[in-house]
Order: structure tokens, then C-alpha cells, then sequence
């Protein structure tokens, strides 16, 4: 099957929802934050109380302009709410309030990087609504629970193009659009909480057919991987459908990724005509010039331009500045350990390398990293100033992982300043070639790789802390004798 | 002393003077209220304890000479606006034991003024209705003459203040239904402009025509009230920004030289002669206090009950959705399931006419029609609007009918919504222009009583409120009250 995929294209769209960090509701005072007690953070408007009424969170239209301006969109005003109408026990007032017509953010684009090269991907709009509450299907034996912590939390919903050609693209996409948020701190992004989540509209036609194919759409995939595995999967089964002789349904699909299938929800539970109208509680919002200025005069510096600047300031790779800038807690506090250490090239190397083995070792973010930038750039200081070779540096940063210990406090405690003295490294040599004739004699009659055994034994006898290159130098001239 | 033919504003003076207490008058209600109210129906709920709760505290306020604006003024509150810990039933089986956590800003505003709850006034089922017979409390009668229906959808509201079981009553309007049961019951009756006052915790029909007002026996008291009940509120995004007006001051100027516009496409309707008769003596008596009768044209006018119907049930069919048995409310016994549950949550907890509303909003909204009937009736109710303001231009108030005749006995048109539906011809056009809007007694046909009603500019109340106080300074009809 995979041969025949080559005679077909996909064409691919995302919606994207994005949890705002806002303390309290878009529409109610209530807490936003995650993991409380059911309905503990419901008020009577969560609960649609007869009676309530919805006023705006103003915050939400600062998150929206800065989302706006980092997809090179425009910001619509008025913007205006719309109810979009359904009934499920999750969605109290039995409409979400959301947006229609004149959405917040509209007609932007966004550039990703593919194996082809860069690629623009349109941003059809961007608009505001309010998240649903939670079913809990199997608390009660016979009865659905209902939470609504969830309902009335502000989301953006991003909608893409359908200009999104394969799994790949499309998690590219999504990881640029994940980096943006974090950047502008308007979401944690964080995907197994559900603060992000990814619908994908995927269709398939052969190469060259002007005419799109049916879609369908899998929701509510919760990583990257799985955005990956379910397009992928989705791609191959229409092609192999229609390949087969069947038609595509356009339904909507659910990614199960223990067996990474898709599979058609119940037909009841999207079959709706959703009956939009302007939300009359809601005057239309007039955002003006001056306002928007304001918020954009609190842009933070975004993924593409900090990456520029890593290459130009720092003197790195396109791949190393890419690799740091894509997310905002690497790209600090790869900043801070550059402040301290004075060495960009090693900095990045100790932060790709070491340090994230240790984070995902753990499954920790870098914010919690149990070695702190300011630690690390001290580590790299001592490696640079000469005070430890690269080696020792390796067990002192394991050290510093579980103790939390500084640098100078390890080295000084345990004695592992680099040896640099020649007198010192010549008497350890000596000691090292009177101890093994045997080696000294098969080296002088033309053995040469046994150079590297001296080194060993006198790296040993030095417990790792002399001076590789000094090392190096004087044994050469002593064994040459 | 009979204290309830004392107007408000007199027994605000008997108060303050300690010539009667504020328990004296509450009981003085209770009393009657228990006398009458067993015909009239007029209250669901009658909160007695809690009412002479109040009566005290306001008394020891005024014995320690804290008194609050109102204070001690007993008062029905409509049972749309939610009092917390009390029942707000909205007339509806759905809601028939639902006890608010909260109170709406209307019931806040007016506690906080001191005023007393006698209670929970009956209404059509979440005000839709004019004749009060779709509540699911039991019709209320017209205190004039029990066979006929009060109006709706204040129907409890206007009875109890009509019979004088309250001084004064809160009450809502989105399509008539204070100025309608107003007209009705001989009382004057006022909804102010969209915005005025709060709607957080008014339990919504229509949210963008949906506003608060009240029934008063005069002008003058329901100034007093509705100034209390007026002002930004933070928790209604339509509320408007501005203070509560101050409709006292202006209430006794003269309406010398100030114009009067009397829409063409109103008066070229044939009406009943008792009803033409007494709208020209109320114009007679406007031009003998030195105010100029103007011809306007309203040349949308006629628009205004077909675009009602297409917006009020839309808005309802949506703001209705929230009762569906999950949270609160009814809920049908042994559902089989969620759809079960909605479904029949839903049928047994609605009555017919809210059930009938719900369908032709869900139709107008439904995909394929929204274009040919929700968004073309929001551009004819922008027509209507315009016709308004072009007519404000040239005159200070708009004159007309309230009703297009007296009340009508219970059952004549229960069973025929488009004729129930034209009692608010008059009415409606206000709340599609979101204007003020006001009705006054000026005359009676066999034993029941009959309003005209005025409209104003937009924040216009207190011109509204000095047009009908001096006419009232000048006549009787606002002082004729049912034998009951």
C-alpha cells in the first residue's frame, strides 16, 4: 500500500484549540486552574443559573491581538459573539458562545520548515469561545457524571487552510503554532492537559486531480506523535478505500492510539445544525487603533526573529539556533548560561546534550530543571577557564543533578581541579613509564597505538584531573627519548 | 385608616413622619392579600415572614434615624427577577420549585433601598403570553372584572397592584408585557429604554428586547421606584453606562409648547369608537395644557409584529435551552436515556405556548432560513428604529393606544395565538427600537379600564414620566380603582 501512496496527494487542514491562561473564565469570575475537586470551580454562571448573564473577559482580547500579529493576521473590529447551538449535559446553557461572523483574528499565514524547505501555510481566522465541561462516563455505574470546572474556559480556536500536505507538514504546523503560544505566554500549550488540542480535516485525491476529495475529521488527538500517527493512518485508509472501490463518508472520526486506528464517532453525536445567530448578551466589540498599538508594544520577541538573532549574535548554526529558539524556556535559559559561560557553541552542546538527557530522563521542563542556568554556565566557566577538563565536568554535573550542589563547591570539595602544573603531570609520567617496561620497549621498537595506553594509565593516576593536552604533550617528548 | 389608598409616595411620608409603621403596612397588605388573593391569584409565592423581617428592620432604621431611600415601602416583585433562598418560578413547571442562589440586581437594588417583598407575583410562563393564562400557576383574574383576563405577561403584577394587595410591582416588557396588563388593569405602567435597568437575574425571554420596569398606580410612584431600579450594572454587558437617571425633578414642569406626534399608520386603522374616543379626549386635554399635536409617519411600522415573531422566539429558543434537567429545575421521571431525558424533561416541563415559541424560533434559526427570516427581520427592526428617530426629531413623545381595545374575557382567545399575538401592536415597536415606553389609564369601556400609551426618545423616561404626571395632575382615570 505504501508504493501506491505515491499516486496520491492530501490536502490537510488543522483547527487547533488553544487554552488561554487566564486566571478566571471568559465569561465568569471562576478559576481557571487544573486538576480541582468536580464542580468546584462552576459558578452560577458556568451553571447557566436562569437569570446569568456573560461579560468578557478583557484579557482574552489581548491574547487574541498578540496571536493575531504573530500569524501576520488581521485583527477584525467590531468583533462580535455568535451562540452556536447544541444540547449535551457538558454544555450548560445548551449554546456555546463563540464566534461567526467578524472572528478576532482573520486572513494571516504562517511559515514552517520542511525537508522541501520553507513553507507557507494560510491561517484562515482565529476565533474566541468558551470550552465545554466534562462528561465522566465511568464514575457511576449506569449514570454520567458532569464537571463543569471545564465549561466557560477561554479558548482560541486556529483554523489553517487546507494547505497542509502530509503528516509531517501538518506537525510542523502545529509545533510552530505551540511555539508562538508559549512565547506569548497566552497558554501553557500543554497538549496531555488538554490545554492545546487538534482536530485534523484530511482528504485525499490522485496527483494532479483538480477536484478535492471527500474529507473527514479526527478529533481531540492529544501529542504531536499521535497528530503524526493519526494523519498518517487516515491518509493511507482513504487511499486504500477508494483504491478498493469505496467512497469516503465525510464524518467525524476518533483517533484510539492504542491501536493507532481512527474510527467513526456515533453519527448522533455531531449530526447538527449548530442554528449561529449573534449572541445578544454580548454588545459587538469596537477595538481601537490605540488599544491594539498598546498590545503590540507588548510583543515579545517571537521564535523566527529570536532565531535569527542566535545565528548573527552567536555565531550558531541554523540547525543549533532552531533547535534552541523553538521554545521560549530553552531559549532563555540557553541566553543565561551564555551570559555566564562566554561559549555559545558549548553551551548549546551541554544544553542538547547532557542536560536534556537528564530532563527526559525525569520528564522534566527545562523550568524545573534541578540544575539551574546560572549552575550550568559556572560548569562551563570551570570547562573554559581550564579549572576541569570536559570529562570530570560530566561526573560533576551528575553530581550537581542530585545534590544541587555548585560547581566550585564540588571541585573544592572533592579535589578535582584540573592538575596543570608540568612538574606534577612530568613526575606522574615517570611514574606511569617505570612501571611498564614491557609497554615502553614494544612502543620505542614501533608499536605507536600503544601512546594511547600511556595516556589512559596516566589519566588514571591523575583520577581524570590532569590536563589532557599537557598530558599529551610531555609524554610524547618522554617517551621519544 | 385604609392604608393602601394611600399613594407610595404618601405612605413614604406617613413613614417618615411615624404615623404608621412599616409593619403596620406590610400587615395591612398580608391581610389583604389573604382576603383577596385566593380569586385573583395574583402571587405565587407569598413571603410573609420574610416580608415583616424587613418591616422591622426598616422601622428600627427609621427609629434610628438610618432610613434608607425607600425604606419600609412593601412591594410585589414579579416572579421573573431571581430572589435568592425564595422560589423564582418564571410561571413555569420547569422551574416550579427552583430556588435561586443568587438575586438579580433588579431585587438588590430595591432591598438595598429598603423597600419590602410582599411576594412572587404570577405571570404567563416565562413571560410569554398576554392574558396570563399560560402559567402554570393557574390563570389570574382582572381585578375589574374577574371574568376577564388582566393582560400579560405582568398579569400578576398588574392584578395585585389593580386590587391594592401592593402599592407598586416590579414587572418586564419585551413585547408589551407591562404597558399590555397596564392598559388593562387602569394602572400606569412603564418600561424604560433597553439598558436602563439591569437584566442579571431577570430570567431571559428575549435577550435584546427583554427589559425591567413597573406597575404603579401613578406617575409620580413609579418615578420614585424605577429611579431605584435603574444604572449601570457590571454584571449586564448591554446595561448601559450611565447612572441611575433622576425622573423626580422634572416631574411637575410643564409640557407648555412641547409636541405630541400622533403616528398616521396608527389612526388610519379602523378602531373600536370607545377607544377613538377616548384617545381624542386624551388629546384634547394635551393641547388644553398647551401641548402641539403633530402628525408623524412610521412607515415600518407595520412590520414590527411580523419581525417580533421571528426574533423574540429565535432569542428564546436558544435562552431556553439551558433547561434540560440536568442541573436544576424538572426533570422527567425514569429517563431511559440522555435523549429521554431532554426530550421528555422538556415536553412535560413546557407549556404550549413556550413549546410553540421554541419551534418557530428553531425553524427561523435553522440552516436555509436564517437569511430569509432571522437576518431580514433584524433589518427591519433597523427600519423601524430609524423610523423612530426620524420622527423624534420633530416631536417629544408618540402618542397611541396602548391595547387595541379593553380587557378580554379568559378563554376568548386562548385558542388563537395570532389574534392573542395582536394585543402587543402598539407595544411591540418600542421594544424593537429599544425605546421607553409608557401607559396610562384615559378612559373605559363597559366597566374595564383602558390605557394610551406614549413613547419617548431614547432615555427620554423622564419626559415620558412629566407627560403622563400632568396629564394625571389634570384627570381622574389614573384614580378609578376595581371593586373588589
Amino acid at each position: 500500500m505504501n508504493e501506491n501512496l505515491k499516486n496520491w496527494e492530501a490536502v490537510i487542514g488543522l483547527e487547533i484549540h488553544v487554552q488561554l491562561s487566564t486566571k478566571s473564565k471568559l465569561f465568569s469570575g471562576a478559576s481557571t486552574s487544573f486538576g480541582a475537586l468536580p464542580n468546584t470551580q462552576a459558578c452560577n454562571i458556568d451553571l447557566a443559573m436562569p437569570g446569568v448573564l456573560p461579560v468578557l473577559n478583557e484579557e482574552v482580547l489581548n491574547m487574541a491581538i498578540k496571536l493575531g500579529s504573530a500569524l501576520n493576521a488581521n485583527i477584525n473590529s467590531p468583533t462580535s459573539f455568535a451562540r452556536k447551538n447544541y444540547f449535551y449535559p457538558d454544555s450548560p446553557k445548551g449554546y456555546q458562545i463563540s464566534q461567526m461572523d467578524n472572528p478576532i483574528v482573520e486572513n494571516g499565514y504562517l511559515d514552517i520548515e520542511t525537508e522541501k524547505g520553507s513553507k507557507r501555510i494560510g491561517v484562515t481566522r482565529a476565533h474566541l469561545e468558551e470550552d465545554a465541561g466534562k462528561s465522566l462516563h465511568d464514575d457511576f455505574e449506569g449514570q454520567s457524571g458532569i464537571d463543569l470546572n471545564r465549561a466557560g474556559t477561554p479558548l482560541l480556536e486556529i483554523v489553517s487552510e487546507p494547505e497542509i500536505s502530509s503528516a509531517e507538514e501538518a506537525v510542523a504546523y502545529l509545533k510552530s503554532i505551540h511555539s508562538i503560544i508559549r512565547y506569548l505566554n497566552i497558554s501553557d500549550g500543554n497538549m496531555a492537559e488538554g490545554s492545546m488540542r487538534c482536530d485534523a480535516n484530511v482528504s485525499v485525491r490522485r496527483k494532479g486531480d483538480p477536484e478535492l476529495g471527500t474529507r473527514t475529521e479526527t478529533k481531540n488527538v492529544n501529542s504531536f506523535r499521535f497528530v503524526e500517527k493519526a494523519i498518517q493512518y487516515e491518509i493511507e485508509r482513504q487511499v486504500h478505500e477508494i483504491e478498493s472501490g469505496n467512497t469516503i463518508t465525510q464524518e467525524t472520526r476518533l483517533y484510539d492510539s492504542q491501536k493507532n486506528t481512527t474510527r467513526p464517532m456515533r453519527s448522533k453525536e455531531f449530526a447538527n445544525d449548530y442554528r449561529y445567530f449573534p449572541e445578544p448578551d454580548l454588545l459587538p466589540i469596537i477595538l481601537e487603533k490605540e488599544f491594539i498599538q498598546n498590545v503590540l508594544e507588548g510583543m515579545p520577541e517571537m521564535p523566527n526573529e529570536k532565531k535569527e538573532r542566535f545565528v548573527s549574535q552567536f555565531s550558531l548554526s541554523k540547525y543549533d539556533a532552531d533547535l534552541l529558539a523553538a521554545d521560549k524556556d530553552i531559549a532563555n535559559y540557553f541566553e543565561e548560561v551564555v551570559k555566564i559561560s562566554n561559549s555559545p557553541k558549548l553551551s548549546t552542546n551541554w544544553i542538547m546534550g547532557e542536560l536534556s538527557a537528564e530532563l527526559n530522563n525525569e520528564n522534566l521542563n527545562i523550568s524545573d530543571s534541578k540544575v539551574s542556568s546560572e549552575k550550568l554556565g559556572q560548569l562551563i566557566l570551570r570547562i573554559e577557564d581550564g579549572t576541569i577538563s570536559g570529562k570530570i565536568a560530566k561526573d560533576i554535573f551528575e553530581k550537581m543533578w542530585s545534590s544541587g550542589k555548585e560547581v566550585d563547591e564540588i571541585i573544592q570539595g572533592e579535589g578535582l581541579e584540573q592538575v596543570t602544573d608540568d612538574k606534577e603531570i612530568e613526575s606522574m609520567i615517570d611514574e606511569v613509564i617505570a612501571n611498564n617496561p614491557e609497554q615502553l620497549e614494544q612502543y620505542r621498537s614501533g608499536k605507536d597505538r600503544l601512546f594511547g595506553f600511556f595516556v589512559g594509565q596516566v589519566m588514571k593516576a591523575s583520577q581524570g584531573k590532569a590536563n589532557p593536552k599537557q598530558v599529551n604533550d610531555i609524554l610524547k617528548s618522554k617517551l621519544e627519548k | 385608616m385604609e392604608l393602601h389608598k394611600l399613594s407610595l409616595i404618601e405612605q413614604l411620608e406617613g413613614l417618615k413622619k411615624n404615623e404608621f409603621s412599616s409593619v403596620e403596612l406590610t400587615s395591612h397588605y398580608l391581610k389583604r392579600i389573604s382576603e383577596h388573593d385566593e380569586k385573583l391569584n395574583s402571587f405565587i409565592t407569598v413571603t410573609e415572614e420574610q416580608a415583616l423581617a424587613q418591616a422591622k428592620l426598616a422601622d428600627d432604621r427609621y427609629k434610628n434615624k438610618q432610613s434608607l431611600a425607600l425604606d419600609g415601602l412593601p412591594i410585589a416583585h414579579k416572579d421573573i427577577f431571581c430572589t435568592k433562598g425564595i422560589k423564582t418560578t418564571c410561571g413555569s413547571k420547569m422551574l416550579s420549585d427552583f430556588e435561586a442562589p443568587y438575586s438579580s440586581t433588579v431585587y438588590t437594588k430595591l432591598d438595598d433601598m429598603g423597600m419590602v417583598m410582599l411576594g412572587k407575583t404570577n405571570m404567563d410562563e416565562f413571560a410569554m403570553g398576554s392574558s396570563n393564562e399560560t402559567s402554570h400557576f393557574g390563570p389570574v383574574c382582572n381585578p375589574w372584572n374577574h371574568e376577564y383576563v388582566p393582560g400579560g405577561s405582568s398579569g400578576g403584577s398588574a392584578s395585585s397592584v389593580s386590587a391594592e394587595l401592593a402599592p407598586i410591582a416590579t414587572a418586564t416588557d419585551t413585547g408589551g408585557s407591562i404597558r399590555q396588563p397596564a392598559s388593562l388593569c387602569g394602572l400606569t405602567g412603564i418600561k424604560p429604554t433597553y439598558g436602563r435597568v439591569s437584566r442579571y437575574g431577570m430570567i431571559a425571554f428575549a435577550s435584546s428586547l427583554d427589559q425591567g420596569g413597573v406597575v404603579a398606580r401613578s406617575a409620580e410612584d413609579a418615578a420614585i421606584v424605577l429611579e431605584g431600579m435603574s444604572g449601570h450594572d457590571s454584571k449586564d454587558s448591554t446595561c448601559l453606562k450611565l447612572e441611575s437617571p433622576d425622573l423626580t425633578s422634572n416631574l411637575k414642569s410643564s409640557i407648555k409648547g412641547m409636541k405630541i406626534g400622533l403616528p398616521k399608520e396608527f389612526f388610519e386603522k379602523a378602531m373600536p369608537a370607545y377607544v377613538e374616543k377616548s384617545i381624542q379626549e386624551a388629546i384634547e386635554t394635551y393641547k388644553s395644557l398647551g401641548a402641539e399635536i403633530v402628525e408623524v409617519s412610521l412607515k415600518n411600522i407595520n412590520l414590527s409584529l411580523p419581525i417580533y415573531y421571528i426574533i423574540a422566539p429565535a432569542e428564546c429558543s436558544a435562552n431556553l435551552s439551558r433547561y434540560d434537567g440536568v442541573r436544576y429545575g424538572y426533570r422527567c421521571e425514569n429517563p431511559k436515556d440522555l435523549e429521554d431525558l431532554f426530550m421528555r424533561t422538556r415536553e412535560e416541563g413546557f407549556g404550549a405556548e413556550v413549546k410553540r415559541r421554541i419551534l418557530i424560533g428553531t425553524y427561523a434559526l435553522s440552516a436555509g432560513f436564517y437569511d430569509a427570516y432571522y437576518l431580514k427581520a433584524q433589518k427591519c427592526r433597523q427600519l423601524v428604529a430609524n423610523d423612530f428617530s426620524d420622527a423624534f426629531k420633530t416631536v417629544d413623545v408618540i402618542l397611541s393606544p396602548t391595547t387595541p381595545g379593553t380587557a378580554f374575557k379568559a378563554g376568548e382567545k386562548s385558542d388563537d395565538p395570532t389574534e392573542m399575538y395582536l394585543q402587543d401592536i402598539f407595544t411591540i415597536p418600542a421594544n424593537l427600537a429599544g425605546l421607553p415606553g409608557i401607559s396610562i389609564p384615559c378612559g373605559e369601556n363597559a366597566g374595564l379600564p383602558l390605557g394610551m400609551q406614549l413613547v419617548g426618545n431614547s432615555l427620554e423616561e423622564d419626559k415620558l414620566l412629566q407627560f403622563a404626571h400632568s396629564y394625571q395632575m389634570n384627570t381622574e382615570w389614573h384614580k378609578q380603582m376595581p371593586n373588589i
